[in-house]
């Protein structure tokens, strides 16, 4: 009913004594989050306990939480300039999800942290990182990991990938707001090298039977929508709904999040609304109608549902001289394919 | 943090990157000084160029500061070879003044430090540039024979012209690699060797500074051989700071927006546009999708101001302030998605801050998430002339009726 994290879901806070991971803990303790450990270098052998009694034993290592604890997940909150290193050691402690929320990471070091937590998949252990700087991810009524607000969620069939936070947090509303549940949602982070792209995110609903519909919110700067939005069109049959912030930022600016700034007349919300038009997908104009637009796209996509289903048996009464013209039809479409 | 050429060319230099000497001033009772320097280095020839942080200084216009319709002179770098008189006169033209060039906007920049540099003799020019391909997530090196030219040009129209490698993080550049970009660019005998070194220590001063940009256009080979970087743009990354305090003094804050330094000393990521409605938001995200529907609504976005995950009275206040100062704004809309963030301290701390600040514009606030509802009614029993709105739409359309 979710990709990546659901109620089974082992999670340990590295960074968890901080002042961002100890608020953190609670919130994702009092979510229903099941976390196991905690990590915070020295400070191995005590306890972390929660506002409501919870406790977490804290280790030295990763390593050493996963093995006393067979935690699976991580969520990092560690200050940016160890962020890298925390990365690589989850990674390297065989965490299977790693979520990294710290905001300011240098680019270089998350070049490396990147490529190695890429080379630690094969083919009997996978690995997969979101962020950083990011809200992390949520399984509604299982499982949140990170820093988003979790009543704002509803169970449900919507599969949610967003470069944002607070962004994220008003399409989940609207959509909750409307009835519209969430299988999972992500976060994928604004810095311009994050663990998980749209298009990772996007095969992963793709593949998951219970995500009915994918909701893609992006913003200026890079091509990553671009790179979904092709894949989209050839491989996804769910219907696609996406959004686009910031038409109106000026060109050559940081706004706000590293990844997002148009550079060289590049990665405008115009060309990315384009492509992703062009590609299939239902594009919302207003940040205000993101809700409402998926509401219509997944109305709209049952109705064909039901309009191709009906048109199939009419099919079926069609004339012996139609049948044959459709065959001969086949036969040269297949030539040209093997041309 | 862009950085002016001259400290481009001082901090690659110290790490054994051949550059077009020169010395940079700020003041035109140095220039005698300056060029008795360069000449006891044997130099004899001279280029005297403006420092801003945009490119196409040379097709450049320099008009008066007080009188910004006048024309003082044409071009922003000149080579003026052993002439030093006609040098001096042109460095006079250019300090002080401004220069517009394509890249900065009609408004132009003060051009407050001038580099003279040696003059030259260039046989051949290139273009190299490091960058990180986000696609991929690795740094890729560029370079093309097409030096001096926009990349973005050569890009569009002859994209065949540009070599690109791909640095594996884990390794670093190897020497196939910077041969595979000698041989591209079609280098021969000594200079092919020369480049080699020039290459891998450029790369290396990439990861060492930690940049996020280092463009060298144009790399040049000299009359006599030498593989030379004759301009150096070179932009660094901000989340790595902390490790280099030693360029936190390369800043040139006369390069910023007085109203965004101001921002940034208050926590503040603030950029101003030159629209009529100002707002304040809680994330760039959001921030971003606010300044859409201001455009939607009728208006045109005045700034981008994201307060950051948690919006306090002081945070609000500042930011009002901020947008305030800008004489263009005629209406305000304040957009906060509370999460962890209660709605009802926020909407306390907007009124709290609107008690200190005589704002006069419309101010539309739009609060929404954790304890919206009673955010509203602290909002609507404050006595102050705020217009409250719980959903975007609703919000979008306030503004518009208070631009109306």
């Amino acid at each position: 009913m979710s990709i990546l994290v659901n109620k089974k879901t082992k999670v340990v806070v590295q960074g968890i004594t901080g002042s961002e991971g100890t608020f953190h803990t609670n919130q994702m303790i009092d979510y229903g989050t099941n976390v196991v450990a905690g990590v915070t270098p020295g400070k191995g052998g005590n306890v972390f306990t929660s506002d409501k009694k919870t406790s977490v034993p804290i280790f030295n290592s990763v390593k050493e939480a996963v093995i006393k604890t067979k935690a699976d997940a991580s969520v990092i909150f560690v200050p940016a300039p160890f962020a890298a290193d925390a990365i690589i050691e989850a990674a390297d402690a065989g965490i299977n999800v790693i979520v990294c929320i710290t905001e300011g990471i240098p680019t270089n070091d998350m070049i490396k942290a990147y490529d190695y937590v890429k080379n630690k998949n094969t083919e009997s252990h996978s690995v997969r990182f979101i962020g950083p700087n990011c809200p992390g991810i949520i399984t509604p009524d299982e499982c949140k990991i990170g820093i988003m607000p979790g009543f704002i969620h509803k169970k449900g069939k919507v599969g949610l990938i967003s470069r944002s936070g607070t962004l994220t947090y008003e399409a989940v509303w609207q959509l909750t707001n409307l009835g519209i549940g969430q299988s999972t949602c992500i976060g994928i982070g604004g810095d311009p090298v994050i663990g998980t792209r749209f298009l990772d995110a996007v095969k992963l609903f793709n593949e998951d039977k219970d995500t009915e519909a994918i909701l893609m919110i992006g913003e200026i700067g890079g091509n990553a929508e671009e790179e979904a939005a092709y894949y989209i069109k050839t491989n996804v049959k769910k219907p696609v709904i996406g959004f686009i912030a910031g038409r109106t930022a000026p060109p050559g600016r940081r706004m706000g999040h590293a990844g997002a700034i148009i550079l060289g007349g590049k990665g405008t919300a115009e060309e990315k609304i384009k492509v992703m038009k062009n590609c299939g997908i239902t594009i919302a104009d207003s940040p205000a109608d993101i809700g409402i637009t998926v509401k219509k796209a997944i109305e709209k996509f049952k109705l064909k549902k039901q309009a191709v289903s009906g048109s199939s048996v009419k099919k079926k009464a069609v004339s012996r001289k139609q049948v044959l013209k459709n065959n001969s039809h086949k036969k040269t479409s297949l030539k040209k394919k093997v041309s | 943090m862009n950085l002016h050429e001259y400290q481009a060319k001082t901090l690659l230099k110290d790490l054994g990157i051949s550059v077009q000497d020169g010395v940079a001033l700020k003041d035109m009772m140095y220039f005698d000084e300056a060029v008795e320097y360069l000449q006891s280095k044997g130099i004899t020839k001279f280029v005297v160029k403006s420092q801003i942080h945009a490119g196409g200084r040379g097709k450049g216009v320099i008009y008066k500061k007080d009188k910004p319709d006048e024309i003082v002179v044409e071009g922003g770098v000149k080579y003026m070879g052993s002439d030093l008189a006609k040098a001096k006169d042109y460095a006079e033209k250019l300090l002080g003044n401004i220069l517009v060039t394509h890249q900065t906007g009609s408004e132009g920049k003060e051009v407050s430090t001038i580099f003279i540099a040696e003059g030259i003799d260039i046989k051949k020019e290139f273009y190299i540039g490091i960058l990180l391909d986000r696609s991929v997530s690795r740094n890729v090196i560029m370079a093309s024979t097409e030096g001096g030219v926009e990349i973005e040009t050569v890009a569009e129209k002859t994209p065949e012209k540009i070599i690109k490698v791909w640095v594996d993080p884990s390794v670093g550049l190897l020497s196939y690699q910077a041969r595979e970009l000698a041989f591209g660019l079609g280098l021969e005998g000594n200079v092919f060797k020369d480049f080699l070194k020039f290459i891998t220590k450029l790369y290396d001063a990439y990861v060492k500074l930690d940049a996020s940009l280092l463009e060298i256009n144009p790399m040049v080979i000299s009359n006599d051989d030498k593989v030379i970087a004759l301009d150096a743009k070179v932009t660094l990354d901000g989340n790595a700071d902390f490790r280099h305090k030693e360029y936190s003094d390369l800043a040139d804050t006369n390069e910023e927006d007085p109203l965004e330094t101001e921002a940034k000393s208050h926590n503040l990521n603030y950029i101003k546009l030159d629209g009529n409605v100002g707002c304040m938001v809680n994330g760039a995200g959001l921030a971003m999708g606010t300044m859409d529907l201001i455009k939607l609504a009728g208006g045109s976005p005045a700034n981008f101001l994201d307060v950051g995950g948690t919006a306090t009275p002081d945070t609000v206040e500042n930011g009002f302030r901020i947008i305030l100062s800008d004489t263009n704004v005629k209406a305000i809309l304040l957009n906060i998605f509370g999460g962890i963030v209660r709605c009802d301290r926020v909407a306390n701390g907007v009124v709290q801050a609107a008690k200190n600040i005589n704002i006069i514009v419309p101010v539309v606030v739009r609060l929404q998430g954790t304890n919206a509802i009673e955010a509203k009614e602290i909002l609507d029993n404050s006595g102050l002339n705020l217009i409250s709105a719980t959903t975007l739409e609703e919000a979008a359309q306030k503004v518009t009726e208070a631009l109306a």
